[in-house]
């Protein structure tokens, strides 16, 4: 008997942490924006990132109608007890989606508007996500397999700290995504901004690290329990984050991304090391929120078949796309 | 003041999905129409071609970017505002929204950068290639969103155990009783919604005199399209209808504002159907002609309204008037066909007249009689998300109170009203900025001139707006 459950938790696992890495650095190049040096660098920033971010984002519209299709529980309690939050990130969505055609067709005087609007929606959306995270941690009221806390639940001090941890994360991965595809002026500017980046990253990590095991008494016995390999994921992000300060000290291109994804995969473990098997914590695991067996095997055929094509042509798409994006390269 | 979660959430449903849905529409169509004219090009290399290409391809991206925002908020609708619907239809939507993700969502995105940033990077046969794939992702999507539609029309091939659906045959389900006429008529709809924007705007430009020899072509091919397309819709809808007095006779009896069920009925021109009052306050019609249409005999038994408890029944007067308004517009269209066939004969096409100026005013016509329709068949629902199976009041999310729904409607509205209306702006310069006289054509993949101004500075000043004619402003 196969355990569909368990293929399906890591397939879900996978739509996730491929959505963080990828939308997370057009996300990131957003929250950048005030802080560019000039406008131009701004027009070079946004076409580093044009021909991608719809794709990267279908991993978060796929993360939603995956956890339907194969944990509906999941989908059923969060999305309810994350309300107003859920209207916040799909707002700030919406803003930084549209802004990518809108920006290019307004006046020069509008140009502003649109530019604020990517950078404010790239922000609120990064914000929320983490937000989430922190909900996540905190674990969410239930009765019966209905959400039954209130509307502001996941609004705490908290997860405030966890959703600007996310914020400044993705703004790392957004500026050594710079790094890698952009030169001159721009990259510079980028090679600056990520020490400081990484090290606000680290003092949020900090925090969190001291916290959470004070919020929640199953993630502290996790951690200090007698399953001590689990202390390599801190400690693989601890060496990711010293290579990217490394390969900035030395002007390295592409060693700073490929970094810096390392560290959001080796916290992202550990988050999940932390909760495992909770899917809705604290009351429900995996096996409680899945879907029918035969609903969880009818999709995975589809998406074992698929889902390598998909990588395909999206890795194809980024080869189209290789290199470096210059002043003045043009829009379609 | 207490606000009712599920009238709020109805409200806001209605509200998103009205919005996304004259995007897919219409891109559905033009993506098929920019994938058509990138093999002219390969095949003939005729610029003509290249130049509609390109223009539409620009219109293309604006309404595909808001045709995806919105479209995310509908995925997330479900869980947030419908958990209960969520959870016990889990078993057979959430695999049917997942290979709508990962056999079309991705297609079209990947192929999408391709497709509008990659026209200097990659061989023409690849771009063509890449025009082709987001049409067909367009398709596939199509497809997949009906069936879970009609699935909660027509909803087959399950059994529900402890309140949840479980899905016993995958083809019956996916391949539900009303799939096949949904989806053609929706595909079709999408056709004729391309074409009337293509044909409103080329007879707008040939009026001005812009770029005459490519838009000749375009007014040409999409009045082909609009002659066959549009009678064919009708002869399509009508198949649906009988579809839908088989499997949701209450859903017809309210389109023909029918409340007892009668043999002889009569087609009703104009009628003030009431819900109070279980019948029409006021109503004209030509007798036994309902009955024709619908059964092929004079005295054919069509089914009333109040088969079912008034509790159960849709609201009445919503349905039979925006099912009048989509089938007018139809018949509409029909005339513009048959009008562009006679000035074709008389080899007057191309002669500015009334029919150019007219045409751009029918570019409505298509996002009215869809949005018309959609409110037709989704209100002819009532009270159900499932239909017979699933009611509006069960599957609310129990959590929600009115409030949060209200902010999150008044939230949405503001956030569409911006983006609406400055997308449908941009849309707006995009065509007064008029088509792209001069296209740099290298066969060879990378020889392409870089054009620093066609996107980098505002439309205005870029420099294929300069040869248009004087009066554009």
């Amino acid at each position: 008997m196969i355990d569909f459950t368990m293929i399906w938790a890591a397939i879900i696992a996978f739509g996730v942490i491929m959505y963080v890495l990828m939308d997370g650095f057009d996300l990131g190049v957003g929250i950048l924006y005030p802080f560019a040096p000039d406008e131009e660098s701004r027009d070079v920033m946004m076409n580093s990132v044009a021909p991608f971010w719809d794709g990267n984002e279908t991993w978060l519209v796929l993360g939603g109608a995956g956890l339907l299709g194969a944990f509906p529980l999941v989908y059923s309690v969060l999305l309810p007890a994350l309300y107003l939050g859920v209207f916040v990130l799909l707002a700030g969505l919406i803003f930084r989606g549209v802004a990518f055609e809108f920006r290019f067709k307004a006046s020069r005087e509008r140009k502003g508007y649109w530019s604020a609007a990517f950078c404010i929606g790239s922000g609120v959306a990064a914000l929320a996500q983490g937000i989430v995270v922190g909900s996540y941690i905190q674990g969410y009221q239930t009765e019966n397999m209905v959400y039954t806390g209130g509307a502001f639940d996941w609004l705490t001090p908290f997860t405030l700290v966890t959703g600007v941890g996310l914020l400044v994360g993705y703004a790392l991965l957004g500026s050594t995504w710079l790094i890698m595809k952009t030169e001159g002026a721009v990259q510079d500017w980028a090679y600056r901004m990520a020490p400081r980046l990484l090290a606000g990253l680290l003092g949020v990590f900090l925090i969190i690290s001291f916290w959470t095991p004070l919020v929640d008494e199953f993630v502290r016995d996790r951690w200090f329990s007698n399953l001590f390999v689990i202390w390599l994921l801190p400690a693989g992000a601890m060496g990711c984050a010293y290579l990217v300060m490394r390969a900035v000290r030395r002007r390295d291109e592409g060693v700073p991304f490929v970094a810096t994804m390392g560290l959001f995969i080796f916290t992202y473990l550990g988050l999940l090391a932390s909760k495992w098997p909770y899917v809705v914590p604290p009351d429900y695991t995996l096996y409680d929120a899945a879907s029918a067996p035969e609903s969880q095997a009818f999709l995975l055929v589809g998406v074992l078949f698929v889902i390598p094509v998909v990588l395909a042509y999206t890795a194809w798409t980024y080869w189209v796309f290789r290199g470096k994006v210059r002043v003045g390269d043009g829009y379609h | 003041m207490e606000f009712d979660p599920v009238l709020i959430s109805r409200i806001q449903f209605a509200f998103i999905i009205s919005f996304h849905a004259i995007f897919p529409v219409f891109t559905i169509g033009l993506a098929s129409y920019v994938a058509l004219l990138e093999s002219l090009h390969f095949k003939t290399g005729n610029p003509a071609w290249a130049q509609l290409s390109r223009f539409w391809t620009k219109v293309f991206a604006v309404a595909f970017g808001m045709g995806v925002v919105s479209g995310i908020v509908m995925s997330f609708q479900f869980g947030t505002n419908w958990s209960n619907f969520s959870q016990a239809t889990a078993n057979f939507l959430g695999p049917i929204l997942s290979y709508e993700v990962v056999t079309a969502f991705f297609l079209e995105a990947a192929f999408l950068g391709v497709l509008l940033f990659g026209r200097d990077k990659v061989p023409r046969g690849t771009h063509l290639f890449a025009a082709c794939m987001v049409a067909l992702g367009t398709f596939i999507s199509a497809f997949w969103i009906l069936s879970a539609n009609s699935w909660m029309h027509t909803p087959a091939g399950f059994e529900v155990r402890d309140g949840m659906f479980h899905v016993t045959s995958w083809m019956e389900a996916i391949f539900n009783p009303s799939l096949p006429y949904r989806f053609t008529h929706m595909v079709v709809a999408s056709f004729l919604t391309g074409s009337f924007v293509v044909a409103g705007v080329s007879a707008w430009y040939l009026l001005k005199g812009h770029m005459v020899e490519a838009n000749k072509k375009a007014l040409s091919m999409c009045l082909w399209m609009i002659l066959f397309l549009a009678p064919a819709q009708a002869v399509i809808g009508d198949f649906h209808g009988l579809n839908t007095m088989e499997y949701q006779p209450t859903k017809l009896a309210a389109m023909e504002g029918n409340w007892e069920t009668q043999a002889g009925a009569p087609l009703l021109l104009f009628a003030l159907p009431s819900k109070d009052a279980q019948g029409n306050l006021f109503e004209v019609g030509i007798p036994n002609l309902a009955s024709i249409v619908l059964t092929h005999h004079a005295d054919g038994v069509v089914p009333g309204i109040n088969e079912a408890s008034p509790a159960e029944q849709p609201p009445a007067s919503i349905v039979f008037w925006t099912f009048r308004a989509m089938v007018g517009i139809g018949f509409l269209m029909i005339g513009v066909g048959l009008w562009g066939l006679v000035l074709r004969l008389r080899r007057q096409l191309y002669e500015p007249g009334i029919f150019h100026r007219l045409m751009p005013l029918m570019i409505a016509a298509p996002f009215i009689a869809v949005v018309a329709g959609w409110f037709t068949t989704e209100s002819g629902r009532a009270p159900w998300l499932v239909y017979g199976m699933v009611s509006f009041s069960e599957g609310i999310t129990p959590s929600l109170t009115g409030w949060m729904a209200l902010t999150s409607l008044i939230g949405y509205m503001a956030v569409y009203a911006v983006i609406y209306s400055a997308g449908g702006y941009y849309l707006w310069r995009v065509v007064k900025g008029g088509m792209e006289d001069s296209v740099p054509d290298n066969d060879e993949a990378g020889a392409h001139p870089k054009r620093p101004l066609s996107g980098g500075g505002p439309i205005g000043n870029a420099t294929p707006a300069a040869p248009l004619k004087g009066d554009w402003t």
